[in-house]
């Protein structure tokens, strides 16, 4: 693998992570718990979409073969998408909708602000736009961790039940392979075994607030960064990709 | 018989009115007046809600990101309007909570035209193009509204319809330049939302039960069949630059009153709709239903810890 094969794959796990997570919050629109949460998922959806629109054009001007970033977003088959599994989970009910984006987005806080000092400009840039967006989404999740958390009674063991199921995905978020290890070594990735103890106690003092607990299960699956998705992932794309399949080549 | 100051105040309100002095919360108005704005207000937020759905529809297969990222910003945008409406709204004590149930319980109404589906990408184009289209028209008189919140809400939801309107026109047009496969896509589309786009003016203005008094109180300033018309006339050319026929075979340009005349409306097929009739009525009021219902005990948690926060901070 040489560097810009590298960067291709990196970018790509990047883009396809907020794609897939912008695809499942958009699923929200119109059945929120109330009309000020609509307007909120909707604009992160929109955000993550902005996202993924960004990397999938650095993706598509460092592969250099004259592809779009749709080609790239819509065009792929299941298992070149690289998301981690997280992010393709379904959304079950706004709790369990809560819990995959907090978890992701304190990853995606930590991981951006490194990013954003990525030798590779445009990565950099990418990600410091992001980084601001990134910010909001976070402080939305927080709150209604601890919202659900130290709510009702029922809030409190639904999102602890959605936090216990989820948290058996969120070690994928620090997967690396010799991608990253050739990247780190010319500080164009971020090496993420860095982020990973700022990660757990962001989360274990929002979780203190809201009075839940970390698993102690530690059992944890893996396969989206290599590809390998799970089940719900064949439908979701099948959905994102109806229209450019069912009309290839054809100008929107 | 009547209080001599109700007579007083009322000839005083109708004066303000007469004068195009806006009424604001504060001041006296008729109960009647109240009653068709919180009517009118409520109906009018419960369609930018309800019109989350048919779009929402599409997001997912929206055929490229900067569609998908377009279509999500405008679907946003309604709800945002559902909000400042609702809030318009509560400036004359209406609750928002109950006129949602209201609406729930079918007791309450929403703009017919989102109880058909959208069946093709197509149908994102004539939903911006002629749903919003029809919307303008019947707002921007509304932005000159008497009553002062509503107007100003008006003001900036013309402004973003406006947007939406052009990003509908837009996508027909792409189809409709684009590839056989395409301007079939649209036509069809077109065929489908062109009559129930008519039909959002609401009935002729003979049938109209609630517009005379909303006339002279300002709350409506042009009557359904004049903005149904200045509609047509602006629909139809713009339909004819891209190529797509009007499913009207009655369609005629009038010399004599610089309009186009054009056919009779299914008027039986707009009273099934509103009486719940429609192809997706009782799929748009189960999806918001379900909102709610799902996302009761997110409010109860949103509540009871709101409540503790306060508990904390005051001990």
């Amino acid at each position: 693998m040489n560097k810009q094969e590298a960067i291709l794959e990196y970018t790509l796990r990047i883009a396809d992570d907020s794609l897939l997570l912008g695809h499942r919050i958009s699923e929200w629109c119109g059945h929120g718990p109330i009309l000020e949460e609509d307007i909120a998922l909707t604009n992160i959806a929109l955000d993550l979409i902005g996202q993924a629109t960004n990397f999938f054009d650095y993706a598509a001007k460092v592969q250099g073969e004259g592809k779009t970033c749709d080609d790239l977003a819509f065009l792929r088959l299941e298992r070149e998408y690289k998301n981690v599994l997280l992010v393709e989970q379904k959304n079950g009910h706004f709790g369990d909708t809560i819990a995959r984006q907090f978890f992701f987005d304190v990853f995606r806080k930590l991981f951006f602000e490194s990013l954003s000092k990525s030798t590779d400009q445009d990565l950099a840039a990418i990600a410091e736009k992001s980084l601001k967006e990134t910010r909001y989404h976070l402080k939305h999740s927080s709150e209604w961790i601890i919202r659900l958390g130290d709510g009702t009674q029922e809030s409190h063991d639904k999102i602890q039940g959605s936090v216990d199921y989820l948290w058996k995905f969120t070690d994928e978020l620090f997967f690396m392979d010799q991608v990253d290890e050739l990247l780190i070594k010319e500080n164009i990735a971020v090496d993420l075994t860095a982020l990973k103890a700022n990660w757990k106690s962001y989360i274990s003092e929002i979780f203190q607030e809201a009075t839940l607990n970390i698993p102690t299960n530690g059992w944890q699956q893996a396969g989206g960064r290599k590809g390998l998705h799970s089940e719900h992932m064949g439908y979701a794309l099948a959905e994102l990709q109806y229209m450019q399949r069912a009309y290839p080549n054809m100008q929107w | 018989m009547k209080d001599i100051n109700i007579e007083e105040k009322e000839r005083e309100f109708q004066a303000k009115i007469d004068a195009d002095i806006k009424i604001e919360p504060n001041d006296w108005m008729p109960a009647e007046y109240r009653k068709t704005l919180i009517r009118q207000i409520s109906q009018h937020a419960h369609s930018e809600v309800v019109g989350m759905l048919p779009e929402g529809n599409w997001i997912t297969r929206a055929p490229n990101l900067r569609r998908k990222a377009v279509l999500l910003a405008k679907v946003q945008d309604e709800a945002g309007h559902g909000l400042y409406l609702y809030s318009a709204a509560e400036t004359l004590g209406s609750d928002r909570e109950a006129s949602i149930d209201d609406m729930h319980a079918g007791i309450a109404k929403y703009s017919s035209i989102f109880n058909y589906p959208t069946l093709s990408w197509a149908d994102m184009g004539m939903i911006g193009w002629l749903v919003d289209g029809a919307a303008i028209s019947n707002q921007v008189p509304l932005c000159r509204c008497s009553y002062g919140p509503y107007a100003r809400a008006m003001v900036r939801v013309c402004k973003e319809e406006s947007f939406h309107q052009r990003q509908g026109y837009e996508i027909a047009t792409t189809l409709a330049n684009g590839t056989p496969e395409q301007k079939a896509m649209a036509q069809e589309s077109f065929n489908r939302w062109w009559w129930p786009a008519l039909m959002m003016f609401g009935p002729t203005d003979a049938a109209s039960k609630h517009s005379a008094l909303s006339m002279k109180w300002k709350i409506k300033r042009v009557s359904n069949d004049e903005l149904r018309q200045q509609f047509v006339n602006v629909t139809v050319p713009q339909a004819e630059l891209i190529g797509l026929t009007i499913p009207d075979p009655d369609l005629n340009w009038n010399e004599e009153k610089q309009g186009y005349d054009f056919g009779t409306i299914n008027w039986e097929e707009f009273n099934q709709v509103v009486q719940g009739n429609g192809p997706c009525n009782k799929e748009r009021l189960d999806a918001r239903r379900q909102a709610k219902e799902n996302g009761m005990w997110v409010r109860e948690a949103a509540l009871a810890h709101a409540e503790k926060r306060k508990a904390k901070m005051a001990s």
